[in-house]
């Protein structure tokens, strides 16, 4: 079976909603994300095997995205592509997926990636609307249209904006992590604490010049826009919490420990190594597993964003690894707390046994070997480009330490979703993609 | 013609107006396009003595219409005037009259070529008098000519004689429309001058372009990519979106990197051989401008503009040129400035890193020539471009007429002079510093 790597990357800067990237939307992303690619590995009017991503907040116009995007840019127009949708893991299962399409010599090159955008969601009108607007389309004389119109009510006029709000529960995300922060006693300091490491480490990582390769400027953007390099413990320090505030136990989510909403694109580069070989490319990191997993929030039995805490323990099983085998973590920093609370479960003799089957506790991560070049608290999370911002960032690093230290370097990702949704995956860079 | 005083002195009212008045008359320039003939007409004179026959016989199997001597009532497509042999003052005279005989007659956007020795300290000292007074009547003459037609010499070394490949390279790329906006100039030749196909002179060939994002730097991309080589375009990731679009306009590398940094010219190297293969070509055009007068100068504008401009492309050429990743016959080009050479009020940071260029490509061509190529550097005059566009109205209205030409030049007149510099067309040519300037009086 031929093997699937992580041949690069690339995105546009991530914008706070509603700022630079204000008036653009997921298809200009997209678009700017694959032509950024293109030029990188000199793609232009070549043809890929398939492209595939996705957006978390779509219009209706937008049904074939990923095509339209290709479409749109350098890429051959003979380029397949397709949607995927699997809310923050969007990205995450595009990669997924399309490594199997490689590993089962379906493929041998294909792009994965996501957008998103909150700054230009879809707004959709009221479901009584909806319903009347249909009617009058189905209406045939002039006396059926009337009484269809007739029907549709003030109330009916009132737009629905789209809102982080789970479904089932009406909670929304921070509020479900709000109550798992506080299940696990997660203080509000050890979460400030990890924010500004986010933010110090990924300033360090523009400084040195390692997004050189995996980020391309946008609408004048040529770093993320919710870096904050000085920012301090005593800034973070003085946010009010915006989360959490009605549970009993004192309320530690803040907005500087909680990602914004944020707009932005991300795509990776996936090949065989012939086909890396044919176009002069360096295989960066090998795709060698991934797994998913989902909880039952609705019953309040687990955690909404604690799924990702059983998808690592199951394919850690699998591939008979374990945390010391892991030279690099990925945990997607939807919270400080999220973070935080999947290392406290990890450590946890009761947690393990119980939860996760283990007869002992996973261990503890080495925070020196966690999020190196930040994460999302630092960069935003555009739901959908989250999983490529941290596939090729995570395989550039890896490929870097294997060169430097000359032995193979192993990385695990961690990414929660909305609906009770985790995705893990497990990258390694040998001494040959070296 | 892109300035609106050209498109008014180029209508027939205009016309009139211009010449009663005495005010200049720039011609739209007949520049390159593909498939188009190089002169425009077929009628070419060859002046001199014997020694210009070889020339005459090789441009008469080229299908041109060869003539030894001035004859009326021609219009001469192009003139060569050989003073190769000449070894006294005196012996100008018969040619240059000659020439000057054939001036009158001269078609519209004709050329004209003087072949000449370049003097030396080593001569005697009236055939340096002799060879360096050659400089000084090409220059008149190209002052002298008017519609578009322009006037240059080839200075040719002992060993290269008018007609043999080594001149004859040069030589095309000054009768062309490629040359169309160098003017006066004056280029020294080596033996090496290869023939290369006019259409695609770089074909097969790997560039790198610094600064690759815009203006110049594109338009320098565009012509070595429309010319046949592979480019790898370099520019800071502040500017990656522009850079990303030309690059994939051309279906190229995009490569985001501060040429300051320290391993620039390690991750050139790493980038071309992964992707494209051995360097052929590099082209330093990356440059910044932070004027101020001298009396106001602080660190940052003198420091960051010494450190772009020359002290760059110093450490990129000792690690390209140690790299191993450079092909067998690397042509460089840098990009200096008329600034260098005239210097510039307010551009003492500018002018000394551009000054400092020059000095660098004569220093450098022994170290490139020892690995098989050449190195040199091309000082573009006024150019119509968004830098330009954004001065005041009247320094501009005054910069632009003051050539030969009496108009700005476009970016592809800049990347034409960078192209036949890159191509073995040139490597017979190195150290130099070529001006596309349209003859400016500033620095002349």
């Amino acid at each position: 079976m031929p093997d699937a790597y992580v041949l690069g990357g690339n995105r546009i800067p991530f914008a706070r909603s509603h700022g630079t990237y204000a008036q653009v939307g997921n298809r200009e992303m997209l678009t700017a994300a694959l032509d950024g690619l293109a030029a990188r590995y000199g793609l232009a009017r070549r043809e890929i095997g398939e492209v595939a991503a996705g957006a978390v907040l779509k219009h209706s116009r937008d049904f074939n995205l990923t095509r339209e995007a290709v479409l749109g840019s350098a890429l051959a127009p003979t380029t397949p592509a397709y949607d995927v949708q699997q809310a923050c893991a969007t990205g995450m299962e595009a990669v997924w997926g399309l490594s199997n399409k490689i590993r089962l010599g379906q493929l041998s090159s294909a792009i994965a990636g996501g957008a998103d955008t909150a700054s230009d969601a879809p707004i959709v009108v009221s479901e009584g609307l909806r319903r009347r607007l249909l009617e009058l389309a189905r209406a045939r004389t002039l006396g059926q249209r009337l009484a269809a119109a007739a029907k549709i009510r003030p109330g009916d006029l009132k737009p629905q904006a789209p809102s982080t709000e789970e479904p089932r529960t009406g909670l929304s995300m921070g509020e479900h992590q709000a109550v798992t922060t506080a299940a696990w006693g997660i203080e509000r300091t050890a979460q400030d604490e990890l924010a500004l490491a986010s933010h110090h480490r990924l300033a360090a990582a523009y400084e040195r010049g390692f997004f050189d390769d995996l980020v391309t400027g946008f609408r004048g953007l040529s770093r993320d826009g919710n870096l904050r390099p000085g920012s301090t413990l005593e800034k973070l320090g003085s946010l009010q919490p915006v989360f959490g505030r009605s549970l009993q136990e004192e309320a530690t989510m803040t907005a500087g420990n909680s990602t914004p909403l944020t707009d932005g694109a991300a795509t990776v580069l996936l090949g065989s190594r012939e086909w890396a070989a044919e176009q002069g490319l360096t295989p960066l990191a090998r795709v060698v597993d991934a797994e998913a997993a989902a909880v039952d929030f609705v019953s309040g039995e687990e955690g909404l964003l604690m799924a990702p805490v059983y998808a690592v323990s199951r394919l850690l099983r699998r591939l008979d690894l374990g945390f010391a085998d892991i030279d690099s973590f990925e945990i997607h920093e939807a919270f400080a707390a999220t973070v935080l609370c999947a290392l406290a479960a990890w450590e946890s003799e009761e947690f393990c046994r119980e939860r996760l089957g283990r007869s002992e506790p996973l261990g503890t991560v080495d925070r020196s070997k966690l999020n190196v070049n930040g994460s999302s608290l630092a960069a935003g999370h555009p739901f959908a480009a989250t999983g490529g911002r941290i596939v090729a960032t995570l395989a550039k690093q890896l490929h870097e330490d294997s060169a430097r230290t000359g032995r193979p370097q192993r990385g695990l990702i961690s990414v929660c979703a909305a609906g009770g949704l985790g995705v893990a995956m497990v990258l390694e860079a040998d001494a040959s993609t070296a | 013609m892109t300035d609106s005083y050209s498109r008014l002195i180029n209508t027939p009212l205009g016309k009139r107006a211009a010449k009663a008045l005495g005010l200049p008359h720039p011609v739209p320039l007949r520049r390159y396009e593909p498939g188009v003939e190089d002169l425009p007409g077929r009628e070419v004179l060859v002046l001199g003595g014997e020694g210009a026959d070889p020339l005459a016989a090789r441009l008469l199997s080229q299908g041109r219409s060869v003539h030894r001597h001035p004859e009326p009532r021609t219009a001469y497509a192009a003139v060569i005037a050989d003073f190769s042999a000449a070894a006294e003052p005196g012996d100008l005279q018969e040619t240059a009259l000659a020439l000057g005989h054939a001036l009158k007659g001269m078609a519209a956007h004709g050329r004209i070529v003087v072949l000449g020795r370049p003097a030396s300290p080593q001569d005697a000292p009236g055939t340096a008098a002799a060879r360096a007074g050659v400089v000084g009547l090409m220059r008149s003459v190209a002052h002298e000519v008017r519609r578009g037609a322009t006037c240059n010499a080839l200075l040719l070394e002992d060993g290269v004689e008018p007609g043999s490949d080594d001149a004859a390279a040069p030589l095309r790329f000054l009768l062309s429309t490629r040359s169309a906006y160098v003017n006066g100039q004056p280029l020294t030749v080596r033996p090496g001058g290869a023939a290369t196909d006019p259409d695609r002179p770089l074909a097969g060939k790997t560039a790198v372009v610094t600064g690759a994002a815009r203006g110049i730097g594109a338009a320098i991309v565009r012509r070595l990519s429309a010319d046949g080589a592979r480019v790898l375009l370099v520019d800071v990731p502040a500017a990656g979106e522009a850079l990303t679009n030309v690059a994939n306009e051309v279906g190229g590398v995009a490569l985001q990197l501060d040429i300051t940094a320290e391993d620039a010219g390690r991750r050139i190297a790493e980038a071309a051989s992964a992707r494209l293969g051995p360097i052929d070509v590099l082209v330093h055009n990356a440059g910044i401008t932070r004027d101020k007068l001298l009396a106001n100068m602080d660190e940052a504008r003198w420091a960051s503009v010494i450190a772009v401009n020359v002290s760059s492309q110093l450490a990129m050429n000792r690690q390209l040129l140690d790299s191993g990743a450079l092909g067998p016959a690397p042509r460089f080009v840098s990009l200096a400035s008329t600034s260098g050479i005239a210097g510039n009020r307010g551009q003492s940071n500018y002018a000394a890193s551009k000054a400092g260029i020059i000095g660098m490509v004569a220093a450098e061509a022994e170290r490139f020539a020892r690995a098989g190529g050449t190195v040199n550097a091309v000082a573009p005059g006024f150019i119509e471009t968004e830098m330009t566009r954004a001065m005041p109205a009247v320094t501009r209205e005054v910069a632009r007429r003051l050539n030969s030409l009496q108009q700005g030049g476009v970016p592809d007149d800049v990347a034409q002079a960078v192209g036949f510099l890159a191509s073995d067309a040139a490597a017979g040519i190195s150290g130099q510093t070529l001006r596309v300037c349209g003859q400016s009086m500033v620095g002349a």
